[in-house]
């Protein structure tokens, strides 16, 4: 469905320093700098997947979304959409997909959502029937009824972004590009986006292809990652598997009916909190189910239960290994 | 981008852009305060020719030139660059360039939309200068009218096609404001909106006539006023769009070749 085949996407930006004489100098002399925003990645994702792309700020990730979507000309390589160039813009293609961006709205500021959705039905021609169906539906599914006759300027930020979603969906695109969907949301409400976002990819098989920096997101959304750092691809696989390669050490807390001395429990593996009656210990996963059975054995556990390692702490570390990688990589071509 | 896809959605575009039109009372009273600048002109060259007509301009004649330009000016003003200007720096073109519709299309549905807030305007006056002027200083040849509706549409496209122009530049400069200004202002001078062409001396007329400027508001109001006969008008029609061919071409290359240095900055 999806395919970027050594993918790159460089700008030439103005650099200059600070200060009144690099202004004033910046008038007759210019600096360039050319940014690699996508530095030769490629994957393929196909129909109906759903698929994190992650990486830190900066990373290119929305840069790639935008390639994908037709609003960016690559510098080079070859990019695939449902057998489309992206950046020829056919009806066709912008007929299948859409990006739906947190931080950039297309529903009209000053008149009601529904005038947006109307608005959109026209231009994607969508059925009449459809149209009622789908408007019903997501009516209903993500609490629209309040919203739709409001002026999009008096709703609150989760009430735009679900009327957003609702205005993307209304044609039923068949590849969806999520870039940070919900950035700034209370928690209840990203919850409410998730799983509306997992119901319509399995629903109508919809491909996702979801960037966000809530781990949140990216856990309960997408069994794929693929993460870039600096342009380049670090990453593609199963989250899972990411987490084991990353931190191959599971959690481990433990709740006692009677305090546990600290010594007992260091012989288990690393202990990463303790007090009186509870502790959590950081275990290699293959000695999860020896360590258990012991501690169940020979302490007195109240209560246990086993968790991966937080999606942040894996995220981090892995990005700081990838920066570290690159950097060596720079300094052995520099001194080559 | 198919033709046939972006003629089905405009309807629905146009309707969406009155409503956006009329969203703002407040806004549109201040708008309707900012084009009145044809009646304060009026004012100042009915005061000059007060003792002696300036040319063949007596003050009914002055009367009527103005009144003319206020209604030409209502009905092809755009201001699309500022628009473009903003959503291509902003990156928020980004949201046009999703839909399977052309987004210069879109912009002038838009522009278009704000045509019934404009008559609303415009038709008084209209009806003043009916009032006031009488016939008498009016074209009573239907051919000529013909020919100022054919104007008024080339005058239109090519205040918008300029701002289309202007706007598209936002791609390689920083910001095109500034050239909008400068746009405006060359506008100003050679466009008959302050004053009509015929008062310039033989020279600088001879300019005039070679910019595209006069053809926006003075060709129009010279074809209400009567001022040429119907060779002459076809003449100066002909020019007009040529004009206009020349812009759409200019546009034309300057957005494909604009859209991929696009970089839809933000989110």
């Amino acid at each position: 469905m999806i395919s970027a085949r050594d993918l790159r996407k460089h700008y030439q930006v103005h650099k200059r320093p600070p200060g009144l004489k690099a202004a004033v100098r910046s008038l007759f002399h210019r600096t360039y700098i050319t940014v690699k925003a996508v530095d030769g990645i490629s994957f393929e994702i196909s129909a109906g997947e759903r698929v994190g792309f992650l990486g830190p700020n900066g990373a290119g990730k929305t840069t790639t979304l935008k390639v994908l979507s037709g609003l960016l000309h690559p510098s080079s390589g070859e990019v695939r959409v449902d057998g489309h160039v992206p950046k020829k813009r056919e009806d066709a293609f912008l007929k299948k997909i859409m990006l739906v961006t947190g931080q950039k709205q297309q529903l009209l500021w000053d008149l009601p959502p529904a005038e947006t959705f109307e608005m959109n039905r026209a231009i994607y021609d969508v059925p009449m029937a459809q149209y009622r169906e789908t408007i019903a539906e997501l009516t209903e599914l993500l609490e629209l009824s309040d919203l739709l006759n409001k002026p999009t300027r008096q709703l609150s930020l989760g009430e735009r972004m679900k009327c957003e979603l609702a205005a993307a969906l209304i044609h039923r695109p068949k590849v969806l590009f999520l870039d940070e969907p919900t950035i700034g949301l209370d928690v209840s409400m990203q919850a409410v986006i998730r799983s509306f976002i997992k119901r319509y990819n399995e629903r109508f098989g919809a491909t996702l292809m979801l960037t966000s920096h809530y781990m949140d997101d990216v856990a309960a959304l997408t069994p794929r990652v693929i993460v870039i750092d600096k342009g380049q691809l670090s990453y593609d696989g199963g989250l899972d598997d990411l987490v084991r390669r990353v931190r191959p050490e599971k959690r481990v807390a433990l709740t006692f009916q009677r305090k546990v001395d600290r010594a007992a429990l260091e012989r288990l593996g690393k202990v990463v909190s303790v007090d009186s009656v509870a502790a959590v210990l950081q275990i290699h996963q293959d000695a999860v189910n020896s360590t258990i059975t012991w501690a169940l054995a020979n302490l007195p556990v109240k209560d246990l239960t086993v968790e991966n390692p937080p999606l942040e702490e894996v995220m981090s570390e892995l990005f700081s290994r990838s920066r570290a990688a690159q950097e060596q990589e720079a300094a052995q071509r520099g001194a080559a | 981008m198919s033709v046939r896809n972006t003629i089905r959605a405009l309807p629905a575009l146009f309707r969406v852009g009155v409503f956006e039109a009329v969203a703002y009372r407040a806004e549109f009273f201040v708008w309707v305060l900012s084009t009145t600048m044809p009646l304060i002109m009026m004012a100042l060259w009915t005061a000059v020719a007060s003792d002696a007509p300036v040319g063949r301009y007596g003050q009914p004649e002055f009367v009527a030139y103005f009144l003319c330009t206020f209604i030409v000016r209502q009905l092809t003003g755009a201001w699309v660059a500022y628009e473009m200007n903003f959503e291509i720096r902003q990156g928020a073109l980004a949201m046009r360039l999703l839909r399977p519709v052309q987004p210069l299309w879109t912009y002038a549905v838009e522009n278009l939309a704000a045509l019934p807030m404009r008559l609303v305007v415009a038709l008084p006056v209209a009806v003043s200068l009916l009032l006031i002027s009488g016939t008498s200083r009016l074209s009573k040849d239907p051919k000529i009218w013909l020919i100022w509706c054919a104007a008024m549409v080339g005058g239109w496209l090519i205040t918008f096609l300029a701002n289309l122009v202007i706007g598209c530049l936002a791609f390689y400069m920083e910001s095109s404001l500034k050239l909008m200004d400068v746009w405006l202002a060359v506008f100003f001078v050679f466009s008959g909106y302050l004053y009509p062409l015929e008062l310039f001396p033989s020279g600088l007329r001879a300019v005039a006539d070679w910019l595209p400027f006069r053809y926006q508001i003075g060709f129009p109001v010279e074809l209400m006023t009567g001022a040429h006969g119907v060779p002459t008008a076809l003449s100066m029609l002909l020019s007009q769009w040529l004009y206009v061919a020349l812009m759409l071409a200019i546009v034309s290359l300057v957005w494909r070749r604009g859209l991929k240095r696009f970089a839809a900055y933000g989110g």
